[in-house]
């Protein structure tokens, strides 16, 4: 959930990039940390095995400027995506805002794709969120690798709801700000509801 | 939802803090700072200017997060209090009234013992502190007399986040 102060004149919240292993989660941040000023962000954090698989979480923090007079702060997360690293995922969901789903639009993927969504609809559920309500995006990362699945079965099966989705190359960073930019505002008018 | 969103106004802000600096104080401590469990950093004292807070707040949480789901694997409940003892600088985290994490980093000037036997007066007050802040937002949330900063939000103002 986010955090209001209204001392500080601050507001956190807290993204978490989901997603099948090697979609381009931590590929995805990295490159939003590499075009992000560099008063507006802070460390990237990746706690990763030798090789550079996310062992528990990457985390950076941004601080993209003021909205009527508040400081508006993102924290970005993403969760390791190997299938057993389970555990660690559930944890990471906690106190979260929005979920961007990552999807890997290589045809060999898409049952781990599948898979993905479905875990994260049952990890949320297990924190008592329900992914229909939270603020929710998806993205098809990798659209520039040969065997694609097209993005209308990609919606189909995995954007039943048709919340936003956007098309990505995280390498390049095609569609990644667009993808961020979609949550943030989801997120922002979320919290305007909600009062 | 297990956990209401976090809302902090001047007046307990400025309770916290006394707390907190009368804790380094009389725990001889180099920093201390509460974090949400969500991984937030609500405030600070002490040397913060020398850490990385924002990354230590949310390593925190983490660690927390994780020693948790160690402790239901096990059948407890939670670890309120982690230690973690370094060369010069040692750690010492713990739950504070269920939902915020307090963290002292002190030296060889002090122990673990005073940081123990100190940082436990200073979680009851920080306790009562934070139940009379959700039980305030709460009210105020049923009265419908928040001065929430985003009512006005539009298109544009997130558009310009990103410009």
């Amino acid at each position: 959930m986010s955090f209001i102060n209204y001392a500080s004149r601050e507001i956190n919240c807290k993204i978490v990039y989901y997603g099948p292993g090697l979609c381009g989660k931590t590929t995805n941040l990295q490159f939003v940390y590499q075009k992000t000023a560099p008063e507006a962000k802070g460390k990237m954090i990746s706690l990763a095995t030798e090789t550079e698989r996310t062992l528990f979480f990457d985390f950076l923090p941004l601080a993209l400027g003021e909205i009527r007079g508040f400081k508006t702060r993102f924290h970005l997360y993403t969760v390791p995506g190997q299938v057993f690293y389970d555990a660690s995922r559930k944890l990471i969901l906690k106190g979260v805002d929005g979920v961007v789903f990552v999807a890997d639009s290589q045809e060999e993927r898409m049952d781990a794709n599948l898979e993905s969504v479905e875990n994260l609809r049952i990890n949320l559920a297990e924190q008592g969120y329900d992914l229909d309500k939270i603020p929710y995006v998806v993205q098809y990362n990798k659209r520039d690798l040969p065997n694609l699945v097209s993005v209308e079965e990609l919606r189909r099966e995995l954007n039943p709801t048709g919340v936003p989705d956007f098309e990505a190359c995280a390498t390049t960073g095609e569609g990644v700000f667009e993808t961020l930019k979609a949550i943030a505002k989801q997120i922002l008018f979320d919290l305007k509801k909600g009062r | 939802m297990a956990n209401p969103q976090l809302v902090m106004y001047d007046e307990e802000f400025k309770q916290i803090n006394a707390v907190i600096e009368k804790l380094l104080r009389e725990a001889n401590a180099k920093v201390i700072f509460l974090v949400d469990k969500n991984g937030q950093l609500i405030t600070g004292c002490g040397e913060t200017e020398r850490f990385d807070t924002t990354s230590l707040a949310s390593l925190t949480a983490g660690n927390i997060a994780a020693t948790g789901g160690l402790a239901k694997l096990i059948g407890e409940k939670e670890f309120s209090i982690l230690f973690h003892e370094g060369e010069k600088d040692n750690l010492h985290i713990s739950i504070v009234a269920g939902r915020v994490i307090l963290v002292v980093l002190f030296d060889s000037r002090s122990s673990l013992g005073l940081v123990r036997l100190r940082v436990k007066k200073s979680s009851d007050e920080l306790a009562a502190i934070f139940g009379r802040l959700m039980k305030k937002s709460e009210e105020k949330e049923k009265s419908g007399e928040s001065e929430f900063p985003f009512a006005e939000i539009t298109d544009d103002d997130i558009d310009n986040l990103f410009s």
